[in-house]
């Protein structure tokens, strides 16, 4: 993925996010969820899961 | 601002001179080809820029002293030519601080550290810090020693008029009151223009929420001129600051506000001091420092609708407003000074028709637009306006510790240099060209012996003339030849007849595979007087 598409993806989920308002929480699981499917690859999204878990806190 | 106890202009390490309004008062009245409203970096830049072209003009500010604090302290490489091709350049070199590379911390750690483009073919850094005193000291030395500018300080200009052929300004200086008739004008005013005021012109665009303290400090701190962003540091839990090093052991260090935080508390000099105290206690810088002067900056994106209003033209900070984080503000309008100066001074010495002038505002603005783009983004991950904005960005930080690309995102981008590729006197490509500088994009440099390709370009239009171009007459144009293979050809797509036509502010008007005689001299001729049935003379 070229860095171009990056930020495009990385603006649209920020004007996605500022859509949905309160519901952005269940906004962003679908697109998780969804994003997994499409992957296809159930090892390597699990561990996207487990490993984003890390540096939310200080 | 300034610590309590010493006034606006009471520096740690610059001396402020004191002008005075002209002593000789006979012939202040005397009619000027251009008169020039405002001594700052780009007002001063402008007039050399004319008297390079032998036009006179007249330079009026209404201090009498210069710009207090260092505000603009970046200078981007392509300023540096504009500052070389005033004679001023070298001034800039002895002082000021070259740097490539910034680094970006997300608590505490590093996330991505980018270096701006740079290599042997380069003639300039991509990046100079230095104090805007010195900017505007070194300009005024330059301008001092022209016979052909006329400033005049304490001058305010009061109010302006529109008479057939020209323009007549009303100045007031501390002996008293004149009119000064001039032919053209050029605003050089600053944020709050009162020209633009008096033309009834208004800045148009967006107001960002984000806004910054920016605090210099003087100190003994070992690291090297790297730009370094901290986000959400210890020091400002959410919060967002840049450090720059200066010359004269003085560092920059901008510290966002918070939604809520009142600028005028945060400006206090107590309140300054103990934010400052706690960046440096982060960037681990355990010695003294004194507090220099410090601001406040808020992040705009606001130009003209139109940069020319008749005989008046709009340039550097009277027209456009924008966001620091770009460091494009200074350099925007230095590059408006030096786009009008050789338009101008092309019709005022007979060489073109008014109509080149059409050209400025869509080109200077176009820039400006193209600035706000790159700058909305990184004000955005800078200070991001809304929840969306905010959720992603503490998203890619905070991925950006395993995931290096992710880190990409809070790359500021200040080096993308502008293209005039749409503008009305760039001639699209006739063939295809594989590679090299398009039409409208500024010209590279390449490194040759004893110098560079840029040091044979001349004041006016240069082409490049590779192998064996056979271009006919063409007068009071600089010819450089070129090998038809080698690493310019390389560079610039040439082959054998290959030509490229530069203009004084080194983007590219035209270029052709194979150039046939007198095709060259017609692509000037169409863009010196391109438009001419609008010719309002
Ligand atoms: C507090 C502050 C902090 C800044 N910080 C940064 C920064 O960190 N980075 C950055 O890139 N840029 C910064 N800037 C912006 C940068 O300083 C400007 O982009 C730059 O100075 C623009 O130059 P200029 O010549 O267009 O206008 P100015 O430098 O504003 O010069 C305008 C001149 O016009 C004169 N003038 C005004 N009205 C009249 C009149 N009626 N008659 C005669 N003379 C008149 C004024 O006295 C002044 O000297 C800052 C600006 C300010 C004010």
């Amino acid at each position: 993925m070229t860095h171009s598409d990056l930020e495009t993806i990385y603006e649209a989920l920020a004007q996605g996010i500022d859509t949905a308002g309160e519901h952005a929480p269940v906004y962003l699981a679908k697109v998780a969820l969804a994003l997994a499917e499409t992957l296809n690859d159930a090892p390597a999204a699990l561990k996207i899961i487990a490993d984003a878990q890390a540096n939310l806190t200080r | 601002m300034r610590p309590k106890g010493r006034g606006e202009l009471d520096s740690l390490y610059f001396n402020y001179p004191t002008f005075a309004a002209p002593a000789a008062r006979d012939g202040l009245s005397a009619r000027t080809p251009v008169a020039i409203v405002g001594a700052g970096p780009v007002g001063m830049t402008a007039a050399l820029v004319l008297a390079k072209y032998g036009v006179r003009s007249v330079l009026l500010d209404r201090k009498d002293t210069f710009n207090d604090g260092s505000r603009a302290i970046c200078i981007a490489r392509q300023s540096y030519y504009i500052l070389e091709q005033v004679g001023a350049v070298q001034a800039f070199l002895d002082k000021s601080l070259g740097w490539t590379t910034g680094r970006s911390f997300f608590r505490g750690q590093q996330i991505l550290e980018f270096d701006m483009p740079d290599s042997a073919d380069q003639k300039y850094r991509p990046m100079y810090n230095l104090e805007q005193q010195y900017i505007e000291q070194y300009l005024y030395d330059a301008v001092a020693a022209n016979d052909l500018i006329d400033l005049r300080w304490t001058s305010e200009v009061t109010d302006l008029a529109d008479v057939t052929g020209g323009v007549e300004l009303s100045v007031t200086d501390a002996q008293g009151s004149y009119i000064l008739p001039a032919d053209w004008v050029l605003a050089a005013d600053g944020a709050h223009s009162p020209i633009r005021s008096m033309r009834g012109l208004r800045l148009k665009g967006q107001n960002f929420e984000g806004r910054y303290v920016i605090a210099d400090v003087q100190m003994d701190h070992d690291y090297p001129t790297i730009r370094r962003a901290l986000f959400d540091p210890a020091c400002r839990p959410g919060g967002t600051v840049l450090i720059h090093r200066q010359p004269d052991n003085i560092w920059r260090i901008d510290y966002q506000l918070k939604p809520g935080e009142s600028a005028e508390e945060a400006t206090r000099e107590d309140n300054v001091r103990a934010s400052v105290a706690s960046v440096l206690q982060e960037i681990g810088h355990t010695g003294d420092w004194d507090l220099e002067w410090w601001s406040v900056y808020s992040a705009n994106t606001l130009a003209l609708d139109d940069y020319r209003d008749g005989r008046v033209i709009f340039i550097g900070d009277s027209a456009h407003i924008v966001p620091i984080f770009g460091v494009r503000g200074l350099n925007n309008g230095l590059a408006d000074a030096q786009n009008i100066g050789w338009k101008l001074a092309s019709v005022l010495n007979g060489l073109a028709t008014g109509a080149l002038l059409d050209s400025y505002s869509p080109e200077r603005r176009g820039a400006t637009l193209d600035v706000f783009a790159n700058a909305s983004k990184s004000t955005r991950f800078m200070t991001p306006p809304s929840q969306g904005w905010q959720v992603m960005r503490d998203a890619a930080l905070s991925l950006a510790l395993d995931r290096p690309s992710m880190g990409q995102l809070a790359n500021p981008r200040q080096m993308t240099p502008y293209t005039y590729g749409d503008s009305p006197i760039t001639l699209a490509d006739e063939t295809h060209f594989k590679r090299g500088p398009a039409p409208g994009d500024v010209t590279l440099d390449v490194a040759e012996e004893g110098g560079f390709l840029t040091d044979r370009f001349g004041d006016g239009f240069t082409v490049l003339a590779f192998g064996d171009a056979d271009l006919g007459d063409l007068p009071g144009v600089t010819l450089v030849s070129l090998p038809a293979t080698g690493r310019a050809a390389e560079l610039y797509g040439a082959q054998d007849g290959t030509a490229f036509l530069i203009r004084p502010d080194m983007h590219i008007a035209a270029r052709w595979q194979h150039v046939k005689p007198g095709q060259v001299l017609a692509a000037l001729s169409a863009i010196l007087t391109k438009g001419a049935q609008h010719d309002p003379f």
